[in-house]
Parts: C-alpha cells; sequence; structure tokens
C-alpha cells in the first residue's frame, strides 16, 4: 500500500514536472539592466527629497496618485477624491490592494504612513509639508486636513509611497532612518509596497534588483521580469559599459558621446528638453559687491545693467557650439509642460550688444566693471562650459567677468551662506511641477520659509501678495491670471536671465521602448523589451 | 621586541590623530551637505534645523572631539550619502579593496621580480631593452587612461572581460570574496592590472638595478669561482639579497595600492573603499570621509611596522643592533 501510494506520489511530481518545464521554456526571463551616475539614497521611501530615489522607489511604493508620462495626474491607490472643505480633502482607497507581502491595503497603511513621513526628523516631510494631518474615515476612505487650501496638493502627493503599518511595526521600521540621529532603519535595506516590482535584493552602491509583482492591481504595460539597476560614477565606464552590451538602458549620456553611441549598432539615443531651465541670477541686496571694482555701489541693483547683461549673451551660440545644438533656448524658468506656463511671457531680450554697452553707459558704467560669476562643474550639462562662454560675451560689452566653477557642493555652499554677486542656477519645479514651486521658491522675498532659493535676495512686495494667493487659490482661471501677473513682474525687473532647457539624453539597447519624460525619470512600468 | 612594538603602536595614535585633525579642519573646505541632504528646495529654516540637528553648526574643537571620543568608542558616526552607519559601509567595501590591492600586488611581484631578474642578468639583449622601454610607459601612463584603454580593448573591442562592477560575490563570514566564481575572477583581472601596471615597473626597474650592483660583489664571484652553478649563484645568492629594498618598496606599495585604489576603482566602479570616499567628498559625506582617513593611516602605519618587522626576519646584521637600530631609509 504504501509503495502504492509513494509511486503514484512520485508520478505526480513527475508530470506536474514536465507539464511545468514548457511553461518555464517558453518564458524566458526578461532582465532590464540599467545604470545612473549613483545609487539610490535608501530603500525608505522618507529619507531623502530626491528626485532620483524617489522615483526610483516609485516602483515599489506607490503614492494615492502618480504621474503619466504627460506628467499629467492619474490615480493609483486612490481611485477618486473631493474637496469637502477647502481643507480636507477626501480620498476613496483602492479596493483590493495588497502589499507585496499579501497583506490588505487599508486606511489604517495611509494613516501610518503620514505619521511615519512627517516624523520630526523624516528628511522627507517637507514635501508633505501642506498636509496637518490625516484622518481614518472608514477602512477605504481618509481625509487629508490642510493647513491651508492648496490647488497643488495632488502634484505634491505623488512621491509620498504608502508603507504597511503592520509590517514596518514588526520589523521595528516604524520610524524613518534618521541621519541626524544615525538611526538606521530595517525599511533601509527591505521594502514592502503595493508597486508593480518588488524588491529582491539590495547591495548599497553596487546594485539592486526587482521582480515583476504577479499580483500589481493595475493592469502592466511593462513586459519586465526583472530589473537589475547599478549605479555607474564615471561617464566614459558608463559609455564603455553600454557599447559592451552590458545595458538596457543608461543615462545621462554626456554631449560628447552621443554622436560615438549612436554611430554604434544596437544602440539609440533618446533626446529631449528637460524640465530644467538654466538660468542667471543676481545679488540685488548687498550695496558693495566683494568681488567687484564699483565702490559704494551695486552696480547689479540697477535695473538697466541687469538689462545689459541679457542683452550681452548670444543664446544661440550657446545652444550651437557649448550644447552641440541639443538645448532649447527659453524666455522664463518655466518649461512649457510646467502647470500655469504661458507663452506671453516666455520672450527672451534680444542679443544686442549695442543696446547692451547703451544701458551701461546709462547705468554710469561707460567703461564697464569687474564682477564674481559663480558656477558648479558638475551639476548641470556642461555648466562649467557655458559660464566660461558667457564670461566671453560679456567682456564684449566691458563687464570683466572673474569666473569661480568649482564642484556642485562648494557652489551651493557659497550660494546658501548668501556669498555670491552673480550665480548660475537650475530649475525643473520636481515634484509639483507647478509655477508656485518657481515662485516660492526663486522669487519670494527670502524670509526663513519662503525664498529659500532666492540666493541674490530678489524682493517684490506683490510678487510676494500674488505667490501668497496663488498658494491657496483653487479657482484654476484666477489663479492662471496672477501667475501671469507675478511672471510678467519678475520678467520686467530682470530677477533672473534665462537660458535654455538643458536636454535630456538616455541610451537605449535596441529592441527596448521606454517613454522618455521631460522630468527625467525612468517609469520602467511602462518599459517594453524583445 | 614586545616594548618596540608597543612604542610603534603608541606612535601610530598619533599619527592617525593627527591625520584625522588635519582632515577635520580641511572639511570646512569641501562644501555643504545640507544642501544635498535637504533637497534643493528646502527652505532655509529647515536647512538651519538640519545643519544644528547634525552639530555641524558647532564650532570645529567641539566637532573633532566628539568625532575621536566616537571613533574611541567604536563609533564611526552616520553616512549622510549612503543612510548607514559607516562602521558597516567600511566593513562592506574593506573586502573588495584588499582584494585587488592583493591581487595586483601579486601580479606585480609574480611579473615585475622575474623580467627584472632576466633585464639585470642580460642587460644588452634585445628583449630586455623592449622590457625597460614598455616599463617606461608603464611608470607614465596616468591610471584613469590605462583603466579606459584596457576596458575598450577588451571589454568593448573584444567582449571577453566585464567593464565594470565586481561580478558575483560569495559571503564567508563577514567577508564578501568574489575570488569564488567566474564571473567575480573576470572582473578582477582588469583592474588588478590597471593598479599593478605602476608596481609592476617600479618593481622590474629595482629588482634590475639591485641585481646588477650585486653581481659585482665579491662574495658572487667567488661563489662562480667555487663552481657553482650559475643558477644558484644568480637565485640563490644574487637574488635573495636584493630583497630587502624589494621588500620595502612591496610594503609601502601595497599602502599605497590600497589607499591609491581611488582611480582604479572609479573607473572600473569596483565597489571598495576607494570609491566609497570619492562619492563620499562629491557629496561631502563627512563622516566617511574622515573615518576612511583615519583607516588609511591606520594602514600605512601597520605595514610599516610590518616592514620593520620583516627586515629582522630576513637581515639579520639588524637582529644585533637592538630595536630600531637603522633608520631604514624611510
Amino acid at each position: 500500500m504504501t509503495f502504492l501510494r509513494r509511486a503514484v506520489g512520485a508520478i505526480a511530481v513527475a508530470v506536474s514536472l514536465w507539464a511545468a518545464a514548457p511553461a518555464e521554456a517558453q518564458a524566458p526571463t526578461r532582465t532590464f539592466r540599467w545604470a545612473w551616475q549613483g545609487d539610490i539614497a535608501s530603500m525608505d521611501p522618507y529619507a531623502r527629497r530626491e528626485t532620483f530615489t524617489l522615483a526610483f522607489l516609485n516602483h515599489v511604493y506607490e503614492g494615492l496618485v502618480r504621474y503619466n508620462e504627460r506628467l499629467e495626474i492619474e490615480p493609483a491607490l486612490a481611485v477618486s477624491w473631493e474637496i469637502v472643505e477647502p481643507t480636507r480633502w477626501r480620498f476613496r482607497l483602492r479596493q483590493g490592494v495588497r502589499f507585496h507581502n499579501g497583506a490588505p491595503f487599508t486606511a489604517d497603511d495611509v494613516v501610518f504612513s503620514y505619521e511615519r513621513a512627517a516624523a520630526p526628523n523624516a528628511i522627507f516631510r517637507g514635501n508633505i509639508s501642506p498636509v496637518r494631518g490625516v484622518e481614518k474615515v472608514d477602512d477605504h476612505t481618509v481625509d487629508l486636513l490642510l493647513y491651508d487650501p492648496n490647488p497643488i496638493l495632488l502634484r505634491g502627493l505623488t512621491d509620498w509611497g504608502i508603507m504597511n503599518r503592520a509590517w514596518a511595526v514588526a520589523n521595528g521600521a516604524d520610524r524613518p532612518v534618521e541621519p541626524t540621529r544615525g538611526h538606521d532603519s530595517y525599511a533601509a535595506l527591505n521594502a514592502n509596497g503595493t508597486g508593480p516590482f518588488m524588491l529582491r535584493s539590495r547591495e548599497v552602491d553596487v546594485r539592486t534588483v526587482l521582480v515583476r509583482n504577479p499580483n500589481w492591481w493595475d493592469r502592466p504595460q511593462h513586459n519586465i521580469d526583472e530589473v537589475v539597476f547599478r549605479p555607474i560614477g564615471s561617464a566614459a565606464t558608463r559609455v564603455a559599459a553600454m557599447l559592451a552590451g552590458e545595458l538596457e538602458l543608461m543615462f545621462p549620456v554626456p554631449l560628447q558621446d552621443i554622436a560615438r553611441l549612436q554611430a554604434a549598432p544596437r544602440i539609440r539615443i533618446l533626446q529631449e528638453p528637460e524640465l530644467r531651465v538654466i538660468f542667471f541670477a543676481f545679488d540685488v541686496t548687498r550695496d558693495e559687491l566683494p568681488d567687484s571694482n564699483v565702490r559704494g555701489r551695486n552696480p547689479l541693483k540697477d535695473l538697466r545693467v541687469r538689462q545689459a547683461i541679457y542683452h550681452a549673451i548670444d543664446i544661440e551660440a550657446i545652444r550651437r557650439v557649448v550644447m552641440r545644438g541639443a538645448s532649447v533656448p527659453v524666455g522664463t524658468l518655466m518649461a512649457r509642460e510646467i502647470n500655469g506656463y504661458d507663452a506671453s511671457f516666455d520672450r527672451r531680450l534680444p542679443y544686442d550688444q549695442a543696446a547692451a554697452r547703451r544701458l551701461l553707459g546709462e547705468a554710469g558704467f561707460p567703461q564697464g566693471f569687474e564682477i564674481g560669476l559663480d558656477c558648479p562643474n558638475d551639476r548641470y550639462v556642461n555648466d562649467e562650459q557655458i559660464c566660461a562662454a558667457v564670461v566671453g560675451m560679456l567682456a564684449r560689452v566691458g563687464i570683466r567677468v572673474n569666473l569661480s566653477a568649482v564642484p556642485g557642493s562648494q557652489w551651493i555652499a557659497k550660494l546658501n551662506a548668501r556669498q555670491s554677486s552673480f550665480y548660475m542656477l537650475g530649475w525643473a519645479g520636481l515634484p509639483v511641477v507647478d509655477a508656485h514651486h518657481f515662485l516660492s521658491n526663486l522669487y519670494m522675498t527670502p524670509d526663513g520659509r519662503f525664498g529659500g532659493n532666492n540666493y541674490g535676495g530678489y524682493s517684490s512686495a506683490r510678487v510676494d501678495e500674488l505667490t501668497r494667493a496663488i498658494g491657496s487659490e483653487l479657482n484654476q482661471q484666477r489663479r492662471q491670471q496672477m501667475i501671469t501677473e507675478a511672471f510678467q513682474i519678475v520678467q520686467n525687473d530682470v530677477a533672473t536671465v534665462p537660458l535654455h532647457r538643458q536636454p535630456l539624453a538616455w541610451a537605449v539597447r535596441e529592441g527596448v521602448r521606454a517613454p522618455q519624460a521631460a522630468d527625467n525619470v525612468l517609469r520602467i512600468w511602462t518599459v517594453r523589451m524583445d | 621586541m614586545i616594548a618596540y612594538v608597543l612604542r610603534r603602536l603608541i606612535q601610530s595614535m598619533l599619527v592617525m590623530l593627527t591625520v584625522a585633525f588635519v582632515a577635520f579642519s580641511l572639511f570646512s573646505f569641501v562644501g555643504d551637505p545640507v544642501a544635498n541632504m535637504a533637497g534643493e528646495d528646502a527652505s532655509q529654516r529647515d536647512r538651519d534645523q538640519l545643519r544644528r540637528d547634525l552639530g555641524l553648526a558647532d564650532p570645529f574643537p567641539l566637532r573633532f572631539v566628539r568625532f575621536v571620543g566616537g571613533v574611541l568608542q567604536g563609533e564611526f558616526g552616520f553616512s549622510y550619502r549612503n543612510l548607514q552607519p559607516v562602521a558597516r559601509l567600511i566593513v562592506d567595501r574593506l573586502p573588495a579593496t584588499v582584494e585587488l590591492a592583493v591581487s595586483a600586488t601579486a601580479l606585480a611581484l609574480l611579473v615585475g621580480v622575474p623580467m627584472g631578474v632576466y633585464c639585470g642578468l642580460n642587460r644588452s639583449s634585445a628583449l630586455a631593452q623592449a622590457i625597460q622601454a614598455v616599463s617606461l610607459v608603464g611608470i607614465s601612463l596616468p591610471t584613469f587612461v590605462t583603466g579606459i584603454l584596457l576596458i575598450l580593448t577588451f571589454s568593448v573591442g573584444l567582449g571577453w572581460l566585464p567593464p565594470f562592477g565586481r561580478g558575483d560575490t560569495v559571503r564567508i563570514g563577514w567577508w564578501q570574496t568574489g575570488l569564488l566564481s567566474v564571473s567575480g575572477i573576470k572582473s578582477l583581472l582588469l583592474p588588478s592590472v590597471t593598479l599593478a601596471m605602476f608596481q609592476m615597473a617600479l618593481v622590474m626597474r629595482l629588482v634590475r638595478s639591485e641585481m646588477m650592483e650585486v653581481l659585482r660583489k665579491d662574495f658572487i664571484k667567488f661563489a662562480r669561482a667555487r663552481g657553482l652553478t650559475s643558477r644558484a649563484v644568480n637565485f640563490g645568492h644574487a637574488l635573495r639579497n636584493t630583497l630587502v629594498p624589494v621588500i620595502t618598496i612591496t610594503g609601502l606599495q601595497f599602502g599605497s595600492a590600497v589607499a591609491f585604489a581611488i582611480v582604479t576603482e572609479t573607473v572600473f566602479q569596483w565597489p571598495g573603499l576607494g570609491l566609497l570616499f570619492v562619492q563620499a567628498v562629491a557629496y561631502v559625506d563627512i563622516p566617511v570621509m574622515a573615518t576612511y582617513l583615519v583607516l588609511i593611516s591606520f594602514f600605512f602605519v601597520v605595514i610599516n611596522l610590518v616592514v620593520d618587522l620583516l627586515y629582522y626576519a630576513i637581515d639579520p646584521r639588524l637582529r644585533d643592533g637592538g630595536p630600531g637600530g637603522t633608520g631604514k631609509g624611510r
């Protein structure tokens, strides 16, 4: 009897193996190997506010809403929402969603995720700063309570990944990674989200492997079984790895290597203008500039001097020579895709050396003057070369510029200390992709809370007033009018001199379809490969 | 002997303390870590808060004392960039760098010594001349150029070896080794050749000149007069007497190989200490930079000590002169 039972068991196993074998043979694993210039900071979704890390984590953790490729909001873990009161938003949560460990997704997870993300030492808390609290209404409904009415709330929620309460508590990960206290977390190397991919393994700075989530709530557009992400810091090595066929996709591609990769068989270059606009700004607060030869007066406070600098910049030459034809010159800091963009203020002052000289003369500097310029040399595409070109252009109208091009961490330290007279900066408006982000960070009078990146101290009472109103105006039409007015003011004041949208370039292997979005974010759940 | 070692260890503490002090005083010039950590659009208030929370707003002496106090308790801090305890990062990266440095040094000796002997013995042969010329290239070509050339040849052109990374690793206790898998060995080849290039040329030239000098000595003439085979003379007597300077140089070069694997590791994305340091500098990751510099100075001190002790073993004359009798040309 026993023998018979065993034999039947063995046959059953053999049959099932035989049946399973061809199925496996038919579906080879599609592994998508890709590289970027650095590693993600952590698997913990609240340990950092940095586009690349959050975008990567978005494959594992999902927000209540998400961006599509055209940077429009679409439902994710929330199916619908309504504004109950101006400061109370009600979200209906998707039913039947399960975390990677099988736990069901409920309102408790959203409440927990808010408490964890808004903890006093969580670096991420700045991203959900408009939210005062989260209340559970029932198992699949939550209310988000806001400090003020907020027209761009949904945009700010896109990279707030929802974690599983039970999992976090069971693993002692109910507090985020806190660098200030040296607090490590289980969630730094492990993950349990609801997203299209699950974390299989992570070696810091070496490789992070994700596998397809077979129980994802959404219908996958992708056909990837496994994702292998490997950071490669050296650009030359990244290019070589692509050429050697070790990668399906990599970015950023250095501009000087584009032609070389394009010439290689089986490699394509995807190129688009990025959201990020590169621009110059000025110190308009100090009465005397330490790096200028003008005494007793700050020439940059004079509108005519700022206009002269704008007129002296030959943006076409920069595009053609420095950017190898790959940049898109702009007349405002907002890219076309940003919410609030309007063509009416996207106009450049023309390149006109005579006008520049005339304006300098009117301002009392017929012989020009001397000034310093601060640029990074590793932050933006060809940043140092752009500055060097501008130095030459300004010299032709009499402004002698002493360029200081240093590593980004030194350059930003100088800007933060308000030590720079004239500086380069780039802005993409991420994560909210809205005009308010530009106005509140770059143009509002610095007061500790706002104007955090307005390192030159530009100040306009009207812009401040408009920006505050734009931050809470729910009527789209009125809001747009105020945005247009504010941008016209900063435009007329030449508070900043916009240059161009920098190009973003990805290299992909033939047979890989990877939609490229202007925020320079790779969304692997939209990638298909042969 | 024990007193000597102890004295050297105490000296090494002072050296490390000095290194830590110099390193710390330089960090204020590296840049601002807060801007990287807080996110580019953080408000001034949040940035200031983070700076205070990290203790960066404190005066320099206080921060230095805090760091040294932490190190004495085995606390190396928390990486700003990797968001991990620094000690764990170092332990994770150490095997990669040690395996790379050891294999590069071994390669340098295995190739450099025989070539040096050959060139010493056959000074005027065409091959010796050729080796000499090539070794000049090895000494003068910058590491990153060698590395990229090797990648372009063997990875992109021929497709034989991986262009970056460490391949598959196997964990033995806390040591993660790449020596036990085919992909690990294949990945090790290009970086170790790159790193060994300079050492190889150095060892070869050193052995060559030492051989030439020793071969002129009287005891070699006597050995030949006694009718010993030239093999016994060349390798048994001549080579053995050239080894003291070779050991010094190899020891110090091993230290440099660990310390200056930075460029090689960057080119090959080799996940060792050097790459960790380079990334830390770019990010102003002060805890990692400080720990790395202290650790490397510790390496150098230990290697010097080991080299000194090896002298004792090799050169009988030193054993009589008492501890640290001569300066040994350092």
